[in-house]
């Protein structure tokens, strides 16, 4: 049977290299690969591009690797929550490609579905359509222009799962879940870090989000803060 | 004049029976709370919930289940849980039945603003986008006057556009307006105590008023 499992976030990204575009899994801080954010801290590579929904805050998930100034380009849909990141973009320091939620998760899921364009209304007639192809289809009975997008093209997709076997096969939990799906079958190499590892043929197969074969290594992260953005709580 | 509470609750009276509805982040949030009894909906939150819930009781918050607006939220019975391309295609298929979100500005013709101040604000357009520009029924809850006193409700847009043509209601704290699709703002409901006066004033796009315009009922 083939084996995945490597033994930590240093050893699945040990041939991350300075300049290289990363993708990283989650929503806010709901679902990203701490581990591995910690470990390309660590690390020191330089010079990133990041697809990432959002930049994460100031400390904590990529806004960590932003205080290092490792990260060159972030290509994100909603930055909202980050001081640094936002001072650094209206400084010019970080290049910021910002594109509509659903675009992302496209590009990303077309990447995974081997298809090198997708066609999409969002942005049409906006500043995003400047430079792009646009096109004229007829569908549901309604003609109107799309833009033409493309597949990312990225080194390492970096994902967060709640539990994965030693195969690669992948289940998340809740809205954990986000961009990971899309961003596992996006990666040439692709590295999921879970809660908890579990031996082949333990997972339902029914059950599977993620097979295993979109998934190059993966481990048990050595600890999970989760931390929560926005703790929004009602009385008894 | 309506508060934030005041705009939700009328736009709540939009929502109706078996309906799938996105609420975008800010005032439109508030509408989850007045939508009536008897009205079955499932709010659909575009970081991948259908069936979302009120927030969670102290104590039972989970980080693994937020809203797009990264709150802690529930499910209810019935929920859904998908990726994010999902949660986009659903929207883009328009599956979705009302769309509920925020402006900085609106344009006589259905244009909306509410991503970006050049130099100043850029916090991105999250599903901003996508939403606009698939979504068959969008309302806009919005403040029609700034703090400088400046009508939001415009000709054209001023600030870069999050989606063109798209836009057919609006709901400010004076009134409620329907975008015409040869263009303007149709006056349809005053909020209460504002005359015509006041919203001819705080109106700077074409304004159209035909015959009695009643006062809003909450």
């Amino acid at each position: 049977m083939i084996n995945k499992v490597v033994k930590n976030a240093d050893e699945a990204l040990k041939d991350v290299k300075d300049n290289m575009t990363l993708m990283l899994g989650g929503f806010g801080l709901c679902g990203i690969p701490e581990n591995c954010i910690a470990a390309l801290v660590k690390k020191g590579v330089k010079g990133l591009t990041c697809i990432s929904n959002n930049a994460g805050v100031d400390d904590f998930g990529l806004g960590l690797l932003l205080q290092t100034k490792q990260i060159k380009k972030m290509i994100s849909s909603y930055v909202g929550e980050n001081a640094e990141f936002e001072r650094q973009m209206l400084s010019g320091e970080l290049e910021v490609d910002l594109i509509p939620q659903g675009t992302l998760a496209t590009r990303c899921m077309a990447a995974g579905y081997g298809m090198p364009v997708i066609f999409t209304p969002a942005g049409v007639g906006t500043e995003i359509a400047q430079g792009k192809e646009v096109r004229k289809f007829k569908f549901n009975g309604v003609e109107k222009d799309y833009l033409m997008e493309h597949a990312f093209d990225s080194d390492f997709a970096i994902v967060k799962a709640w539990k994965g076997d030693t195969v690669g096969n992948l289940v998340y939990r809740s809205t954990a879940r986000n961009f990971n799906p899309m961003m596992a079958m996006a990666g040439k190499i692709t590295v999921a870090e879970v809660e908890h590892l579990v031996p082949a043929g333990e997972l339902d197969p029914d059950h599977i989000h993620t097979p295993g074969i979109y998934v190059h290594r993966i481990f048990q992260g050595e600890k999970y803060e989760k931390r929560i953005e926005q703790r929004t709580v009602r009385k008894r | 004049m309506l508060d934030k509470n005041g705009i939700a609750k009328r736009i709540a009276r939009e929502v109706k029976d078996g309906m799938y509805v996105n609420l975008g982040i800010g005032i439109p949030t508030l509408v989850a709370n007045y939508i009536p009894e008897g009205i079955n909906v499932e709010l659909q939150s575009e970081n991948g919930i259908l069936g979302m819930g009120p927030f969670p009781f102290e104590g039972e918050e989970d980080a693994d289940l937020i809203n797009a607006g990264k709150q802690t939220v529930t499910l209810l019975n019935g929920s859904s849980i998908f990726d994010s391309a999902t949660s986009f295609g659903m929207i883009r298929a328009q599956k979705v039945d009302l769309t509920i979100l925020g402006a900085m500005e609106v344009s006589e013709n259905g244009d909306i603003a509410n991503w970006k101040i050049p130099g100043k604000m850029v916090k991105g357009m999250g599903g901003a986008m996508d939403l606009v520009a698939s979504a068959k029924n969008i309302i806009v809850a919005m403040q029609q006057v700034n703090k400088a006193g400046e009508s939001k409700l415009l000709p054209k847009c001023s600030l870069p556009l999050t989606g063109v043509h798209c836009i057919k209601k609006v709901v400010t704290e004076l009134g409620v307006y329907d975008i015409l699709p040869e263009g303007g703002f149709k006056l349809l409901e005053r909020a209460p105590g504002i005359s015509i006066e006041q919203i001819k004033k705080a109106t700077a796009g074409k304004l159209i008023i035909e015959g009695d315009i009643p006062e809003m009922s909450l």
